[in-house]
């Protein structure tokens, strides 16, 4: 007789929420009328993933979870604190994120996406397109299902699960990546780079499941730390890991692996930037950690080295080639390189059976970093000029002069990526370098913190330009955001200052999170 | 009375002043000066109560308020304020209204300002907002006790002093600014790897971290470490004080500063270097204060001379003020690394005293520049003959920096190397060369503006006869449109004297740096017993 698996549906009732609301989106996609397809497919999305974000917390709140958590979906997931605070970070990001993709009120097309993605770019369909009114909402359940892809990534106990979850979240991204409703071009673009390197990449992490299973004979993360525990690390098992980590990697834009970033976060629509900024960083940190802690954390001594270099790689090249860069989105996308090589540098704070403040320190920097640049993105899509977004960074000059409150937040939000105490990058930054130089690896964090130094130079030049230059006189008009716009603004401004500020609760409950189980 | 936060009180007076000055609606510049005024000056009261509950031969450290802050990382919102830092703050609350009543016509429609060509009129709202918070931060940074609470205000700090510079300065502003803040972050962050590496020392040796100084002191550093720590720590107080070779930032930001910015730059963020020495690298890391004190001296002494030589090349007075900084700042390490109560008594008065002089001579500067219209030198001439009450600030202000006995530099100058002398007799003697160096350089600048006949911007008496070279002066037409690309189209102009508001600016400092020359009795009183801490707490030997 087969005995179907347990499922402990408070443990997934976040996951129900998400692809509950994604599979209704799919339907009103199907079935409602396009004049009321906006807004029910916005409050399908946002009931989806805020109610992900609360059942998280009313589940971490209302459970038991003196055993670090449960092992759930026979034995697939690992519904755990870590996973949780992980999951509930992605929700709540993700429900800002919706938010900006419901804003309606900047583009005068009414809507960053475009109309009918399957018109070919240039035809005379897509010009005519191009300046109706009419939008597109197959994006939300896309980006519902990526979420959902996303929390599965984090809590999945099993290589074959994460691997699942890797490609339920990158298919819809790849898809929504290519919706910008200009520059229709350059947005397909990158989503055919998108799809071919992130392709790559799964088959990368694929070819290492495949090796890891050859050599221990298990796919569950738990078994696999017994089984390499026991052997030792051979061959096979040191290729798996580290073809593993490759395809991870990828995903959090960690250089060398990096190369498709500057042209994805240039060409996408903003707001699926921003998305892609926060939400994908923070899942494919939450799998980075989940691998590396609680498969191979008995054979740190083999990944440290591989983490170490790469670390320092992402940092200085992400800081390096951000002070070149022209485009705003393009510098905010070696700023995410440099960013993540600050995070590989918290995950090295594993410690002596996992008791080191790594896990905490860069769950905090994720939840920060994914705040402060959701804002640095959404003040993006404030400043337009005709063609839509001002990205050049000379179309900034002296913005500070038309519209002080916009250069006021944007400020904000560059000081805090650049790491200035009493903002919360700050906060995170001192808690990585902390976590990494407990465990002893002082030099990495010099170079970390030279390299801050040097990304810093960037993110001043755009302050210098906001605030001491003088505006240029046929600059990008600040369009006035809607309600949605101005929530997300107002959230993750006052979220940056506050996490810089009074920390204190916020780290604790990482602090408390810091368990895996598996 | 001593229960009284006067320490919280001091950073959140000019915090809230700050905010309420920026939220003032646009157009209420007269009300924004006037509230910002007012803070500053409740502020100075605070400092000197604060001075007056202070109790020399009480504890090290006095009037402490301590709250936990981020209970994870061990941060404590600790503050308390030794002799050393008590004078330090009682700086700041000088400054700083002084530094408001000199900035007041700056940005007013008519007047013709600090600000040159090419920068045009911005309101001083936010001016005034930025000075009031960097006030706060720069009380934080002297009364933290608490070494994670000194590094967030260190850093904190940088990002006032950043727009005021960016915002309010000469043409090359953005350069300045940004070159400023590179460097301060740079040496600050590096400072944050050994802050955090401080942390993990205290956890492995207390098995609980800690940022509290009064804990950290007694940790028993392995020497090796503390040698990089140590490095850690003086590297961002090097580039902060600064020494040489790591001076070249302080020259640009404090000639496109604002004078107001500039005053304060020079004569307070400045100290923090010199402040961070004796307060952290010395007692934190003793040892390596032993093994690197050679070095530090032979930074410190090449700087006297180095800088002093420097500013004498100068043709623009802010930068000049600038580098006779650098060269005093020399001075200053000398007097912290020699390691004698003396020296290093001396040391901290001269932070003070030069605060006031240098503070006072940058004040004068920019009352020239806001006449004349230009920095340099050689545009001026001859303007004793009709400004006497400037010109004898200037002098006095002057004398003060080149340490004539009988104003308040000579006293701690004097103690600095006397003090020194006895350890390290070279490295005295070898600096007291810049003292002559410093003759030459204030009484070059003096002589060549104040004296002479009227010339460049300076418009003659009339009888005076013709003007100097000022060809720059009525070119009509094209050429004196490029002219103004290149530099700013100068007009002669009668030199008016002091006006009332300036005097009441100037007039504190004149008398302060008199009755500190023949009278700082009162203020070594409170310096040396933290200075003699500070150095028990070195081992040393005297």
């Amino acid at each position: 007789m087969i005995e179907a698996p347990d499922l402990s549906l408070a443990a997934l009732a976040p996951l129900l929420f998400v692809f509950g609301a994604a599979c209704i989106g799919v339907l009103v996609e199907a079935f409602a009328p396009r004049d009321v397809r906006h807004p029910v497919q916005v409050a399908v999305a946002l009931v989806g993933t805020g109610g992900g974000f609360a059942s998280t917390l009313v589940y971490a709140a209302t459970q038991d979870l003196s055993a670090g958590g449960e092992i759930t979906a026979g034995g697939a997931l690992a519904v755990d604190k870590a996973g949780l605070f992980l999951q509930a970070t992605v929700a709540g990001l993700a429900t800002l994120a919706m938010l900006l993709f419901a804003e309606r009120g900047l583009d005068p097309a009414r809507s960053a996406f475009v109309a009918a993605a399957a018109v070919p770019a240039g035809s005379p369909r897509d010009r005519e397109l191009a300046t109706a009114t009419r939008v597109q909402t197959e994006v939300y359940p896309l980006a519902l299902f990526a979420v959902g892809g996303m929390m599965v990534f984090v809590t999945a106990n099993d290589l074959l699960i994460m691997f699942v979850a890797l490609e339920v979240l990158s298919l819809p991204l790849y898809l929504i990546s290519g919706l910008a409703r200009r520059r229709r071009l350059l947005s397909q673009e990158a989503a055919v780079k998108y799809f071919l390197l992130g392709a790559f990449a799964s088959a990368f992490f694929l070819y290492g499941l495949a090796l890891v299973y050859g050599a221990t004979g298990t796919i569950r993360l738990g078994e696999i730390r017994q089984a390499v525990g026991e052997d030792g690390g051979d061959v096979l098992v040191v290729l798996g890991l580290a073809l593993l980590v490759v395809g991870l990697l990828f995903k959090a834009s960690v250089a060398p692996f990096h190369s498709w970033t500057p042209d994805v976060y240039q060409g996408a629509p903003t707001p699926v930037t921003a998305f892609m900024a926060a939400c994908t960083k923070v899942a494919a940190f939450g799998a980075i950690l989940r691998l590396l802690y609680v498969a191979f954390g008995t054979e740190e001594w083999t990944w440290r080295p591989l983490i170490y270099g790469v670390a320092i790689v992402s940092m200085v090249l992400g800081a390096v080639l951000g002070l070149t860069q022209t485009d705003l989105k393009r510098m905010l996308a070696y700023s995410s390189i440099a960013h993540a090589g600050f995070l590989l540098t918290g995950v090295l704070g594993l410690g002596a059976d996992g008791a080191g403040s790594g896990l905490a320190a860069t769950m905090f920097y994720l939840l920060t970093y994914g705040l402060t640049t959701l804002g640095a993105f959404a003040v993006l899509t404030l400043v337009r000029d005709g063609d839509g977004e001002a990205g050049h960074l000379s179309q900034w000059a002296g913005l500070a002069s038309r519209s002080p409150l916009t250069a006021a937040v944007m400020g904000l939000f560059l000081l805090a990526l650049a790491g200035i105490p009493l903002t919360a990058g700050f906060t995170g930054k001192f808690a990585v370098f902390r976590a990494a130089i407990e465990e002893g690896a002082w030099p990495l964090v010099l170079v970390a913190v030279l390299a801050s130094a040097v990304a810093a130079f960037f993110y001043l030049r755009v302050i210098v330009l906001m605030y001491f230059s003088p505006p240029a006189a046929d600059g990008p008009t600040v369009g006035v955001p809607g309600i949605p716009t101005t929530v997300v603004l107002a959230v993750t401004a006052s979220a940056t200052l506050a996490l810089g500020i009074l920390p204190g609760a916020v780290l604790d409950l990482a602090e408390r999170a810091a368990i895996f189980v598996g | 009375m001593s229960d009284f936060p006067f320490l919280v009180a001091m950073i959140a007076v000019p915090a809230v002043g700050a905010a309420a000055v920026a939220a003032l609606p646009k157009g209420r510049e007269l009300l924004a000066k006037q509230l910002a005024l007012g803070v500053s000056l409740v502020v100075l009261v605070l400092a000197v109560l604060a001075a007056v509950a202070f109790d020399t031969g009480g504890d090290r450290f006095q009037l402490t308020t301590s709250v936990a802050w981020i209970p994870d990382f061990g941060v404590d919102f600790a503050l308390g304020v030794d002799g050393i830092a008590l004078v330090m703050l009682l700086l700041v609350g000088l400054l700083v209204p002084l530094v408001i009543g000199a900035s007041w016509e700056d940005g007013a429609p008519g007047a013709d300002t600090v600000r040159e060509a090419g920068t045009e009129a911005r309101s001083m709202r936010f001016f005034f907002a930025w000075l009031l918070l960097l006030e706060a931060f720069m009380v934080g940074v002297f009364a933290a006790t608490d070494v994670f609470l000194f590094y967030v205000f260190f850093e904190a700090m940088l990002v006032p002093m950043y727009f005021l510079i960016g915002s309010f300065g000469g043409p090359r502003r953005q350069y300045a600014a940004v070159k400023f803040f590179l460097y301060s972050l740079v040496g600050g962050l590096i400072m944050l790897a050994a802050v955090i590496g401080l942390y993990v020392v205290s956890t492995s040796e207390l098995g609980e971290g800690t940022f509290a100084f009064d804990a950290l002191r007694e940790l028993d550093i392995d020497p090796g470490v503390q040698k990089l720590l140590f490095l850690g720590f003086f590297v961002a107080f090097a580039i902060k004080a600064p020494l040489v070779p790591l001076h070249t930032w302080l020259p640009d930001s404090a000639a496109e500063a604002p004078i107001g910015g500039a005053v304060l730059l020079v004569g307070i963020l400045d100290k923090v270097g010199t402040f961070g020495f004796l307060r952290y690298c010395l007692p934190l890391f003793p040892d390596a204060s032993r093994y690197f004190a050679p070095m530090v001296l032979v930074l410190a002494v090449v700087g006297v001379l180095y800088a002093a030589l420097l500013a004498m090349g100068q043709s623009d007075m802010k930068r000049l003020v600038a580098y006779t900084s650098i060269s005093h700042f020399g001075f200053i390490a000398l007097g912290i690394f020699a390691f004698t109560t003396e020296a290093a008594t001396g040391a901290v008065l001269y932070m003070v005293n030069h605060g006031i002089a240098t503070g006072l001579l940058f004040l004068v500067v920019g009352m020239l520049i806001a006449r004349g219209g230009s920095r340099q030198i050689g545009d001026y001439g001859g303007v004793a003959a009709q400004a006497p009450k400037l010109a004898a600030v200037f002098l006095v202000a002057g004398l003060a920096s080149l340490a004539l006995p009988g104003t308040n530099s000579f006293v701690s100058e004097f103690l600095v190397l006397i003090g020194s002398f006895p350890e390290r007799p070279v490295y005295a003697i070898v600096a007291t060369a810049g003292i002559v160096l410093a003759a030459l350089y204030i009484l070059l600048m003096y002589q060549r503006t104040m004296h002479g006949p009227a010339r460049g911007v300076v418009a003659p008496l009339a009888g005076d006869g013709p003007a100097g070279p000022a060809g720059t002066a009525d070119e009509p037409g094209g050429a004196s449109a490029t002219a103004v690309l290149t530099a700013p189209a100068r007009t002669a102009v009668r030199f008016v004297d002091l006006s009332r508001r300036e005097i009441a600016v100037v007039a504190p400092l004149v008398v302060l740096i008199l009755v500190l020359g023949v009278q700082p009795q009162p203020l070594l009183d409170i310096i040396e017993p933290a200075v003699t801490a500070t150095l028990s707490d070195l081992g040393a030997t005297r």
